[in-house]
């Protein structure tokens, strides 16, 4: 009763974000100068990413909460993670290769920051894949986990390494004060709004799983009966 | 004290058995051999552009021998049940770790090591520098410590020649990038301040990787 009345809630709040969000990049957000009306996808792409480190974060908490109480609640919330992680971060792949193609004249360029997305994404990919790959239940739980941990240590490691190189992406001027204030706002609008998606799709998850656990515990408890 | 004796029993049960079998330094060098082989027939190209590519051919033959030798080095475990018999020891996870670890570390410089020679001599190269040496030593610590991790991690799952790639590669890019650079830098006789960026990366990369492989090894094997 409490989990389908917190989803109702949950999806409400992230329906009249998301509205007001398309609202503002659309109408309200001034056309920036150079780039113009491409510029717009900026309001979706930074969200995304964010959402992606994020849910890579959360994966990262509760891998070492599983690792060390050894409570399936704990890996069902990584896995939930991972799992709205990796699609937003494919989204996040996807929409900086549509906004790369008009400025940069190319759907994909081996930059720095888009090498570090790419080797971000392979990561949890594999995360995903250990699991499936691995006959038990626990033993796979497990074995994610310790992906989990090593791939968020990871992330930073890789990021120094590929700045090595020159960039191309432009560096971010969110918080050095080169935002309008218009764009500045429409964009904070925008990242709660993919905030609020995250939690509800990470909620809808960890409902689906905890469900298929119930299942599997009747499924056994009715094959002993047998 | 005890710690370290335990330690380097693992090891010297994983070169003793080496020894004896030959299995993977053997086999791992004559792949190795293959890789520069099918390189050189895949770039026809000059001797000063060879340069350039010549830290790209050497690390993407160091990177693929290294995981076929971090995969046998726990196949041979798995198959003859010594897994079960070397957790039954009265030896720490962590000790069973750095033995391991140990043992894969120096089957790799042994490895890279000859084929380094191989590569000078096809290559017409010189490679012995103690900035390359060091380079390829710092690289392979990394590939070790997250590789022995990975190698008990993947040898318990359905695919383990599928899975250990998988996780290695993009985990050991850090160790790439920089190896990579470095050795393009000391092949190209550069000196160690323009390769230091790269070699502070690689080192920062060994450090965090032996500690935290160290701490969750033993969730990788217990059973």
């Amino acid at each position: 009763m409490k989990t389908s009345r917190n989803i109702y809630w949950l999806w409400g709040l992230s329906s009249v974000l998301f509205l007001a969000s398309l609202l503002m990049v659309f109408i309200f957000v001034p056309t920036e100068a150079t780039m113009g009306v491409v510029q717009r996808i900026f309001y979706f792409h930074v969200p995304l990413a964010w959402v992606s480190f994020l849910a890579f974060f959360i994966v990262f908490i509760f891998s070492i909460f599983y690792l060390w109480k050894r409570e399936e609640k704990w890996d069902i919330i990584a896995s939930s993670s991972a799992e709205v992680g990796t699609v937003f971060t494919t989204l996040f792949l996807i929409s900086g290769s549509i906004w790369a193609k008009p400025i940069w004249n190319t759907w994909w360029t081996w930059d720095p920051r888009l090498t570090a997305a790419l080797v971000l994404w392979l990561i949890y990919v594999a995360y995903l894949l250990v699991r499936s790959y691995t006959a038990e239940k626990e033993r796979g739980a497990r074995f994610a986990a310790v992906v989990g941990i090593v791939g968020f240590v990871d992330v930073p490691i890789v990021a120094l390494a590929i700045t090595l190189w020159r960039t191309q992406h432009p560096s971010p001027v969110i918080f050095s004060g080169g935002l309008a204030p218009a764009m500045l706002f429409t964009l904070l609008v925008c990242l709660s709004a993919f905030s609020a998606l995250y939690a509800l799709l990470l909620w809808l998850k960890i409902a689906m799983k905890r469900s298929e656990s119930d299942i599997e515990t009747i499924k056994e408890a009715i094959d002993r009966g047998n | 004290m005890i710690f370290w004796r335990k330690v380097l029993a693992v090891t010297w049960k994983d070169v003793l058995s080496e020894m004896r079998t030959k299995e993977i330094v053997f086999s791992v060098l004559v792949f190795a051999m293959l890789v520069i082989l099918i390189f050189k027939l895949a770039f026809s190209i000059s001797q000063d552009m060879l340069l350039l590519v010549a830290p790209g051919i050497l690390w993407v033959t160091f990177t693929f021998a290294g995981i076929l030798s971090l995969n046998r080095s726990f196949v041979s475990e798995k198959e003859e049940g010594c897994m079960e018999g070397l957790m039954a020891c009265p030896v720490s996870r962590e000790a069973i770790y750095v033995g391991k670890m140990l043992g894969v570390l120096l089957f790799m410089l042994i490895i890279e090591a000859i084929a380094l020679l191989a590569f000078a001599v096809f290559f017409n190269l010189s490679v012995f520098s103690p900035a390359l040496i060091l380079v390829t030593i710092l690289a392979t610590i990394g590939f070790a410590s997250v590789g022995t991790l990975f190698s008990a991690l993947a040898i318990n799952t359905k695919a383990r020649d599928l899975i250990l790639p998988i996780l290695f590669l993009p985990i050991v890019v850090p160790v790439i990038i920089g190896a990579v650079r470095a050795s393009g830098l000391a092949l190209n006789g550069a000196g160690w301040s323009e390769a230091s960026s790269s070699l502070r990366i690689i080192a920062a990369f060994d450090v965090i990787f032996l500690v935290v492989s160290f701490l969750i090894f033993t969730y990788v094997i217990e059973e």
